[in-house]
C-alpha cells in the first residue's frame, strides 16, 4: 500500500467510486459490454431455435468453438480462487490489494464457462437431466463413473463456494457503504445486502474461521475443477487427449490465463478507480512472476507431450502431435506455433525487472497470454480430432460460423457487464482486509519502524521484554 | 433480548484498546461487545469469548457430504439400476471420488455459511440496533452493559478514564428484527408499548 493513510482514509478512497456518479468512461463500457451480450443473446437465440447445426460443428469435429471457450473461461477464473484462497494460506499479505475484484472475475468467468455447455446440449430444455433426480424413466440415473458428469458437480460445486467465498467476505464492506448512505435507496440496498451486520468481536470471530476454513476447501476445490476439466480429455481414448501428465498441465494454464485476465482488468480498474495506492506496482510485478512461472511449467508440458510422443512409439499419439501440431505446414500447424509462441516464449520477457513493472508492457502481455491459452485450448480440441482415423472422415475446414463466434463474443459481454455492475455498485477492493494490514503496509507506520531497525538486535530484544510493563 | 441500557465509548487505536478492555473486565464491569471495523487479532480472547466450533460444524457439514454421495451413487448404480459400463464392476469406488469430493466440499461450505449466518443472525432483511455507524469506517466501539448495581457516573468517567472519547449513555435493542434501513423501523419491543 502506497501513501499516508489512516483507517477513515481508506474507507474514503475505497467507497469513492462506488457512491461518485458513474464516469463517461464507465458508460462508454458498459454500453459497449451490454451491446456485445445483446449479440450474444441473439447468438444463442438462432442457436436454440434452428439446433447446434447453426455451428460450424460436424461428425468429426463434435468440439470446435464452444468447449474451447468452456475451457478457456473456466481457466480464467483460477487466478481468482488461487488469490484469494491459496495465497491465504501461504499468508501472502500483497493478496489483499486484489483479492476482491479477483473473486469477482472467478465468479463471472465461471458463469460464463457454464454457457458453453448448457447451450451445446442442443435441447437446452432437457438441461436438467444431467442433475440425478427421481424420473419417471425407471427412475434412470445419470452416470456417474464419466468425466462429463464429474464436471457438471465440479462446476457448479466450484461456483457455488467462490460465489459463498465473495459474498462471505464482502458483507462487512457493504455494512460500511450502508453505514455512509446518504440516498434512500443507497441505505435500503446496502441494508438488505449488509445482512445487519454490526461488527461485533464474536461475529468477526466467526468470519475469520469462516474464510479461512473456506480457503481451505477451495485449495483442493480449484486444483480439482481443472483436474476434473482435463479429465474429460484425459480418460478419453483419442491420441493426443489420452495424457496422464493433463491435470497438472490443466491447472498450471489455468492459473496462467487467469493472472493474465486480473492483470488486464486491474490495470484498467486501477487507472478509471484512481486506485493505484491499493492497487500497487509491486502487485503487478508480483503477478507477472507469477505468469512467468506458470507460462514456463506450461512450456515444460508441452515439450513433454512432445518427448511422450515420440517416446511412446505410438504411431497414432507420434501423428496427433507431429503432424497435426507441429508441422506448421499441416492446416492448423499456424495455432500449435501462436500458442507457444504467446506462452512460452512471449512471457520469457518477464525476467527483467524492468520489464515486469512495465504497465504498458504488462497489459500487452497479459492479452497475448490469454489469446495463447485460447489457442493452446484450440490446439489441444481441434488438431486431435479434425484428422479421425479413417481419412474418409478427415475434416480438415472447420472455421466457426457467425453465431458461433457471436456466442464467444456474447460471454464477454455477459463478463464485462457484470464486472462493470460490480465496480460500480460494490467495492473493488476488500476495505476490512486493507485495514486489517494498514499498520504492517502504510507508508507512514512503515517510516515508524526505521529507528527500530537500526537498533541491534539486543537493544530490539531488551525493549521488546522489559520496555511494555 | 429487547431493550438495554449501555455506556458507550468510542476507541480509534487499538494500543488504546486493548489496556481499555483488560482495565474494564479488571473493574468487573460487563462488555456488552466492541464493534470494529475490521477482525481485530487477540480481541476475542481479551474480552474472554471462547473459540467458535464453527469448524466442527464445517467438518460434519462436510462427512455428510461425502456420506451423501458415496452411500447415493452406491444405492443407485449397485442396488437401483444396475448398467455395465464396458464391463467395469458395478461398486466402481475409484470413479466416485471427484464427486464425493466435491459433494464434500460442497455440503461443508454451504453448511458453515448458513450455519455462520445463524449465528450471527445476519440475513436480508435483518435489521439491529446499531451503536455507532462509524463503528464501520473507524472507531471501535465499546459498549458496556448498565446493571442495576451500576452507578452511571461513576461508569462514565471511568471509561473517560481509560482513554474512551465522546462516552454516552443508550438505550438499545440487543436483538434482530425485519426491518429496512431507509426507514425508522420500530422493534417489536416498541410497538408493544405503543400498543399498551
Amino acid at each position: 500500500m502506497d501513501g499516508n493513510k489512516d483507517y477513515h482514509q481508506i474507507t474514503e478512497d475505497i467507497c469513492r467510486p462506488v457512491e461518485a456518479n458513474p464516469s463517461k468512461l464507465w458508460w462508454i463500457g458498459f454500453l459497449i459490454s451490454v451491446v456485445l451480450l445483446i449479440f450474444g443473446i441473439v447468438s444463442v437465440v438462432m442457436e436454440v431455435t434452428y439446433g447446434v447445426g447453426q455451428w460450424n460443428l460436424n461428425k468429426t469435429i463434435g468440439w470446435g468453438w464452444d468447449i474451447t471457450n468452456f475451457v478457456w473461461w473456466v481457466g480464467i477464473g483460477h487466478a481468482g480462487t488461487l488469490i484469494s484462497a491459496i495465497l491465504l494460506l501461504f499468508r501472502q499479505g500483497w493478496r489483499t490489494g486484489v483479492n476482491r475484484a479477483a473473486e469477482a472475475m472467478t465468479i463471472f468467468a465461471v458463469i460464463c464457462a457454464g454457457q458453453f455447455p448448457i447451450w451445446h446440449m442442443g435441447r437446452v430444455w432437457d438441461a436438467f437431466f444431467v442433475m440425478p433426480y427421481p424420473n419417471t424413466r425407471g427412475p434412470l440415473w445419470v452416470n456417474f463413473n464419466s468425466p462429463l458428469l464429474w464436471d457438471v458437480f465440479a462446476i457448479s460445486t466450484y461456483f457455488t463456494v467462490s460465489l459463498l467465498f465473495w459474498y462471505s467476505g464482502l458483507i462487512p464492506d457493504l455494512a460500511t457503504l450502508r453505514d455512509r448512505a446518504k440516498a434512500k435507496w443507497r441505505k435500503l440496498f446496502y441494508g438488505i445486502v449488509s445482512f445487519g451486520w454490526t461488527g461485533s468481536t464474536k461475529h468477526w470471530q466467526r468470519h475469520e474461521a469462516l474464510s479461512l476454513v473456506l480457503a481451505g476447501l477451495s485449495t483442493p476445490l480449484v486444483l480439482s475443477v481443472h483436474t476434473i476439466v482435463s479429465f474429460d480429455f484425459a480418460t478419453s481414448v483419442i491420441p493426443g487427449w489420452h495424457t496422464t501428465i493433463f491435470p497438472p498441465y490443466f491447472v498450471a494454464g489455468a492459473i496462467f490465463s487467469g493472472f493474465a485476465m486480473v492483470q488486464t482488468l486491474l490495470l484498467v480498474t486501477r487507472k478509471v478507480l484512481a486506485l493505484e495506492d491499493y492497487i500497487t506496482i509491486e502487485h503487478i510485478e508480483v503477478m507477472n512472476k507469477v505468469i512467468i512461472l506458470t507460462g514456463s511449467i506450461v512450456g515444460i508440458a508441452y515439450l513433454t507431450e512432445l518427448f511422450i510422443a515420440w517416446y511412446s512409439a505410438s504411431p497414432y499419439e507420434n501423428f496427433a502431435f507431429m503432424e497435426n501440431r507441429v508441422n506448421i505446414m499441416s492446416p492448423y500447424g499456424w495455432s500449435y506455433f501462436i500458442m507457444m509462441f504467446c506462452n512460452v516464449a512471449a512471457p520469457q520477457i518477464f525476467w527483467s525487472k524492468k520489464m515486469r513493472r512495465n504497465l504498458t508492457v504488462t497489459f500487452f502481455m497479459s492479452i497475448l497470454v490469454n489469446v495463447g491459452m485460447w489457442f493452446e485450448r484450440f490446439v489441444i480440441i481441434v488438431t486431435s480430432i479434425y484428422r479421425d482415423y479413417l481419412p474418409s472422415s478427415w475434416s480438415t475446414y472447420y472455421s466457426p460460423s457467425l453465431w458461433e463466434v457471436g456466442f464467444y463474443v456474447g460471454t464477454f459481454g455477459l463478463f464485462f457487464t457484470c464486472y462493470f455492475l460490480f465496480s460500480k455498485f460494490f467495492p473493488v477492493i476488500a476495505i476490512a482486509e486493507i485495514k486489517h494490514i494498514l499498520k504492517r503496509s502504510g507508508d507512514n507506520y512503515k517510516e515508524k519502524m526505521s529507528g527500530i531497525e537500526a537498533e541491534s538486535t539486543m537493544q530490539f530484544a531488551d525493549e521488546q521484554l522489559h520496555g511494555h510493563h | 433480548m429487547g431493550v438495554k441500557k449501555f455506556i458507550v465509548g468510542n476507541f480509534y487505536d487499538e494500543e488504546v484498546l486493548f489496556p481499555a478492555v483488560k482495565k474494564t473486565r479488571r473493574a468487573g464491569y460487563k462488555i456488552h461487545d466492541v464493534f470494529t471495523p475490521f477482525p481485530i487479532h487477540g480481541l476475542d480472547k481479551a474480552l474472554g469469548l471462547r473459540d467458535t466450533s464453527l469448524h466442527t460444524a464445517g467438518f460434519i457439514f462436510g462427512i455428510a457430504g461425502t456420506t451423501t454421495a458415496v452411500g447415493f451413487i452406491t444405492w443407485a448404480l449397485t442396488v437401483d439400476w444396475q448398467i455395465n459400463f464396458g464391463g467395469k464392476p458395478y461398486f466402481a469406488l475409484p470413479a466416485w471420488i471427484p464427486i464425493a469430493f466435491e459433494l464434500t466440499v460442497l455440503f461443508s461450505a454451504i453448511g458453515m455459511v448458513l450455519t455462520f449466518c445463524y449465528l450471527c443472525q445476519l440475513a436480508p432483511f435483518v435489521k439491529k440496533d446499531h451503536f455507532n455507524p462509524r463503528s464501520t469506517d473507524d472507531t471501535f466501539v465499546m459498549a458496556i452493559e448498565c446493571t442495576s448495581k451500576t452507578n452511571e457516573a461513576e461508569a462514565i468517567s471511568f471509561l473517560q478514564s481509560v482513554g474512551a472519547t465522546d462516552v454516552q449513555v443508550m438505550n438499545k435493542e440487543t436483538g434482530w428484527w425485519i426491518g429496512r434501513y431507509d426507514k425508522d423501523t420500530k422493534t417489536f419491543e416498541k410497538k408493544a408499548a405503543v400498543a399498551n
